[in-house]
């Protein structure tokens, strides 16, 4: 099934690629929205769920926002060559959804280091970014990124970036006081130097520092390296009670576990919602995480979701006949974002459109009801721990806000 | 763990990961040797030898071993099928892709077999993409795919703090016979004889009546067989197995092969080996942040001593 719907998405993107600049594009009543996910490697699956989300959510508001029909269009910004993301792939997506004068809105990215190519094109063409999984802080809040961030961004000076998903700051934050929570004491440190996974390792330092846990070691992994039992070995020295990995699984989450396993370290391994996709599980091994991953998650499982949030879990198993995975209620937020801030600019206008999305106020999304602030993230801050149960993610906890 | 202990535990660890690299070097220096082209393809030709060894563990339904056994005997078909299959593909590329520019211009095969090595990647994107129930690959065709643990987990020395598990026993038991078998078969055979010849000077060698493409047909599919080994090997010890690994265990081995002197079978050998035991000791010792550095530096090192290779022949025009 999943096979056949990435097809049936390959095929997608070349009849579009074919048909860009075809009929309907300057229908003065039609509007266009991209998404741009890494369709090409092992975030496909969550991916596919994601713009599954948001298909969901204009199929419910019947491809209308006022009195535009709305079209849409799942880009890939992902490379065979890489196998993920690809920041001439991103940079390309980025020119064309531009260049197309019937594009208003832009749903993505996946990656926080494609939302960083893509953000200063789309900011000075003026066009509405809304992402379901940039989790990088420095996106769009001053004082904890990069010096130069957020305004790098911002060539405009105006915020066209929005995101419905919770940062890593608070995702950090919220993975040591469980680590302390759970009574581990000592903890040892991995990432894999990419800007998420450094930057949300870095998050979790200072926090776990701050509740008085031990870091016991930091190091950075080569996530190409055919297996980490040299590193382990090191670990194995320092006696931890936990291994945290800020990374995903492309960046080899899932050997990391193996490894532990090889070198008989009975500890916890905590991991960030870039494993939080069955294909962290399949990559590790269900007997390899087996009660011994704990997964942190910005929101909740679909599952585990109450009111709107439970009616657009049914709905999307009715739809599509499939578990939704972490991020599709996230894409299906997009989605009724993009339909909302369409529908308050009641024009074809690309900077009306930003005014309006920005000005969304008490919206009643699936956490919850939220508000953009004035950097263009969610207020949202409800985060869940996770862990693997019977080869499946189990949910345990529900940090920060509680649902209503 | 004492310091000794750490030291011997890192000792075992790179040994095993530098015999696999020896492995997959050997397959490069070899048809460098012969007909002094750089086989970019491979280190790809290496990671679909891994896709087949999975696939087979899903036809046959392979699983772990059973309590009490460390090992399914389900691996000695895995030993037979995948460097056949290997060694097939990696003959047929020479045929198709390789011997009609035999004669051209040396950068010409060279681009081919960099052509030949995206065929083989997309062909891993394609395969690892084929439904799981039949083939056994999860169900995102790009992601890391598990490899069944066929070899047990437990450790042979029981309570001790230094690991031994019968994966590494594994590595050996296979890598060393298969050294030693190739270097009796270069040394003493006719057919080795007739590889040293080709090596030395082709138009001598086909003067004496050597056929000279069958013996390059030779080196490729030997070579071949020794990524298959190699393949499975790594997917047993390792456990995990992705469609873009090739790359970088291949730019792992060409650079074992250019330390030892790209050409020398014994050379291979001895780079695979020391790059398996630097990268531990740079992880341990120093930081894993630094290990790529750190083999790189020491390659450099070494090539200025001595340019061609630790134990490349001296000869100008030869390596």
């Amino acid at each position: 099934m999943l096979q056949r719907s990435f097809l049936l998405g390959l095929l997608a993107l070349a009849g579009s690629a074919a048909l860009a600049p075809g009929a309907g594009a300057q229908e003065p009543n039609t509007i266009k929205i991209v998404s741009s996910l890494p369709h090409t490697g092992s975030a496909n699956a969550q991916t596919n769920t994601i713009v599954n989300g948001v298909r969901l959510a204009l199929e419910e508001a019947g491809n209308k926002a006022g009195n535009f029909t709305i079209v849409y269009e799942a880009w890939d910004d992902a490379s065979p060559e890489r196998g993920q993301w690809d920041p001439a792939v991103e940079a390309a997506n980025a020119d064309r959804a531009i260049a197309d004068p019937s594009v208003m809105a832009y749903i993505g990215t996946y990656n926080s280091g494609a939302a960083k190519i893509a953000m200063p094109k789309l900011n000075q063409a003026g066009m509405l970014m809304v992402s379901p999984g940039n989790t990088w802080p420095g996106l769009t809040k001053p004082g904890v990124g990069e010096p130069n961030e957020p305004m790098v961004y911002r060539p405009s000076k105006k915020v066209t970036y929005f995101r419905v998903v919770p940062a890593d700051d608070i995702q950090g934050l919220v993975a040591a006081q469980w680590t302390k929570e759970m009574g581990c004491k000592r903890v040892f440190l991995l990432h894999d130097r990419e800007l998420y996974g450094k930057g949300i390792a870095t998050m979790y330092e200072k926090e776990a520092k701050k509740q008085g846990l031990e870091v016991v070691g930091l190091e950075g992994i080569d996530p190409k390296a055919s297996n980490y039992r040299s590193l382990v070995t090191k670990i194995k020295q320092k006696r931890p009670d936990l291994v945290y990995f800020g990374g995903t699984t492309q960046t080899n989450a899932g050997q990391i576990a193996k490894d532990l396993r090889s070198a008989n370290l009975q500890v916890k391994y905590m991991v960030p919602d870039g494993c939080f996709e069955n294909a962290f599980i399949e990559a590790a091994g269900a007997e390899n995480v087996e009660g011994t991953a704990f997964i942190t998650f910005g929101g909740v499982p679909a599952d585990q979701l109450t009111g709107p949030g439970k009616v657009f879990y049914e709905n999307y198993k009715k739809r599509f006949n499939a578990e939704p995975q972490a991020y599709a209620a996230y894409g299906y937020e997009c989605g009724r974002v993009v339909l909302e801030a369409i529908k308050r600019a009641g024009k074809k206008d690309r900077a009306a459109i930003v005014d309006a999305c920005a000005t969304i106020k008490d919206f009643e999304g699936l956490l919850g009801r939220w508000s953009f602030d004035e950097n263009g993230d969610t207020t949202v801050k409800t985060m869940s721990g996770n862990t693997v149960r019977g080869g499946k993610f189990e949910f345990v906890k529900v940090f920060g806000d509680s649902q209503p | 763990m004492t310091n000794s202990e750490v030291l011997v535990q890192q000792l075992i660890i790179g040994l095993s990961n530098g015999m696999i690299i020896a492995l997959i070097a050997l397959g490069y220096t070899m048809v460098y040797g012969i007909v002094e082209l750089i086989n970019f393809s491979h280190g790809d030709l290496f990671m679909l030898g891994t896709f087949l060894a999975l696939t087979v563990v899903g036809a046959l339904g392979l699983g772990e071993p059973l309590d009490g056994q460390v090992i399914t005997w389900g691996v000695i078909p895995l030993l037979i099928i995948v460097p056949v299959f290997c060694a097939a593909v990696n003959w047929t590329a020479d045929r198709l892709a390789y011997r009609p520019l035999r004669n051209a211009p040396r950068l010409a095969p060279l681009v081919s077999a960099i052509g030949v090595s995206f065929v083989y990647m997309n062909i891993g994107l394609f395969w690892g993409g084929l439904p799981m129930e039949v083939f056994n690959m999860g169900t995102a065709p790009a992601a890391p795919k598990d490899f069944t643990a066929l070899v047990s987990y437990d450790n042979l020395l029981g309570d001790s703090n230094i690991t031994l598990t019968a994966k590494e026993v594994l590595v050996f038991a296979v890598t060393t016979p298969l050294l030693m078998a190739l270097t009796v078969m270069v040394k003493y055979t006719r057919l080795g004889r007739a590889m040293r010849a080709v090596a030395q000077e082709p138009t001598a060698a086909r003067l004496v009546g050597i056929h000279v493409d069958s013996v390059i047909g030779v080196a490729f599919i030997l070579g071949g067989a020794l990524a298959g080994f190699a393949s499975v090997i790594y997917a047993l010890y390792n456990n995990t197995i992705y469609f873009q690994m090739g790359f970088r265990v291949g730019m792992d081995a060409f650079t074992a092969a250019v330390l030892g002197g790209i050409g020398s079978l014994p050379g291979a050998v001895l780079g695979g080996i020391l790059i398996g035991v630097i990268r531990a000791f740079s992880d341990q010792y120093i930081a894993t942040e630094w290990t790529n550095v750190v083999v790189f530096a020491v390659l450099i090192l070494a090539l200025f001593f001595r340019p061609s290779g630790l134990l490349g022949s001296t000869a100008a025009e030869k390596v």
